[in-house]
């Protein structure tokens, strides 16, 4: 598999190292890793950055995920790169509003380096 | 405690269509949770999250304990609020040494202290408790929002809690190691 370009957004710096550890698991090679504590950081790197993979929380501060998702599609940032939103909401409606604000995928937290592998390499490999 | 503004957000954000329409809606699901509060506040709801939050993310086995926590000095003690038609907060309270035990499981780096990172950590877990707990009834997972954790540490402080409602506490225990966490309810709209 080709290196990945991967952003991971999430307020939590710990929970940032956690995904970036669980992708290693689950066989992706990243050649890079962005890191946003929020939305808008994340749109600032966007700006700046080509990436490959995007993975985001939901429930952050300021700007939350779902909104960050809104001005990727508005502002025709990473075009065709799929995003995956990793969250403790766990609800059909939230699955239904992530995929409706333009998400390919939803990862519930908590969660194990399989799932992750099971959710995201489809998508990467499709990309 | 910005519970005020997540309950307002949680609620803004959960409500769709009109707002007659919304209200109609509301008083509908508040009947409902009503009726549902002896499964809502059911501690094996808290036991099943706890179990599941520290063994997936942890590796760590959990059993419950008849308590009570003898707390060190110094502790750690993470609050996420719930808003929308269930207001209240979940709360994580462990000594300094069960923390750092948490924080290094969670990241695989070795702690000396509470630093950002370790209180960082425990804010998670407990968001991750908090967001399982209410997934464990539908009314709760589409109807009640989550706030962005706060981290208190510190040494000698007690906590209260008033709960009108309902209150679920329960104390933990992994190796050495134990933990209280307590689902507070002080209002079902």
């Amino acid at each position: 598999m080709s290196e990945i370009r991967t952003l991971i957004v999430d307020d939590s710096s710990v929970m940032r190292k956690i995904v970036e550890r669980a992708l290693r698991q689950a066989g992706l090679d990243l050649a890079v890793v962005h890191e946003a504590g929020s939305g808008s950081e994340g749109l600032e790197l966007l700006q700046a950055e080509s990436v490959d993979l995007i993975l985001s929380d939901i429930n952050m501060p300021a700007m939350d995920g779902l909104e960050f998702l809104r001005q990727i599609r508005a502002q025709n940032l990473a075009p065709g790169v799929p995003v995956v939103m990793i969250t403790t909401e766990s609800s059909e409606e939230h699955v239904r509003q992530a995929i409706q604000a333009g998400a390919q995928g939803y990862i519930r937290k908590p969660f194990t380096a399989e799932q992750v592998k099971e959710r995201v390499l489809p998508l990467v490999h499709a990309a | 405690m910005p519970l005020n503004g997540t309950r307002a957000a949680a609620i803004a954000g959960w409500r769709g269509g009109t707002n007659e329409g919304a209200g109609k809606r509301e008083r509908t699901m508040a009947v409902s949770l009503r009726e549902s509060v002896q499964q809502v506040s059911d501690p094996r709801n808290l036991d099943a999250s706890v179990e599941e939050v520290f063994r997936l993310m942890l590796g760590i086995v959990c059993k419950r304990d008849a308590g009570p926590v003898t707390m060190e000095q110094e502790s750690v003690t993470a609050v996420v609020g719930f808003g929308g038609v269930l207001s209240g907060a979940c709360v994580f309270r462990s000594g300094a040494k069960a923390a750092l035990r948490i924080a290094a499981q969670m990241t695989g780096m070795e702690f000396s202290g509470i630093d950002d990172t370790v209180k960082d950590g425990i804010g998670e877990i407990c968001n991750m408790l908090a967001g399982a707990w209410k997934g464990k009834v539908p009314e709760l997972a589409a109807n009640c929002g989550l706030s962005v954790p706060a981290v208190i540490t510190g040494r000698d402080y007690n906590l209260h809690v008033q709960a009108p409602e309902f209150q679920v506490h329960r104390v933990y225990r992994f190796g050495e190691e134990a933990f209280e966490v307590t689902i507070v309810c002080d209002g079902l709209q």
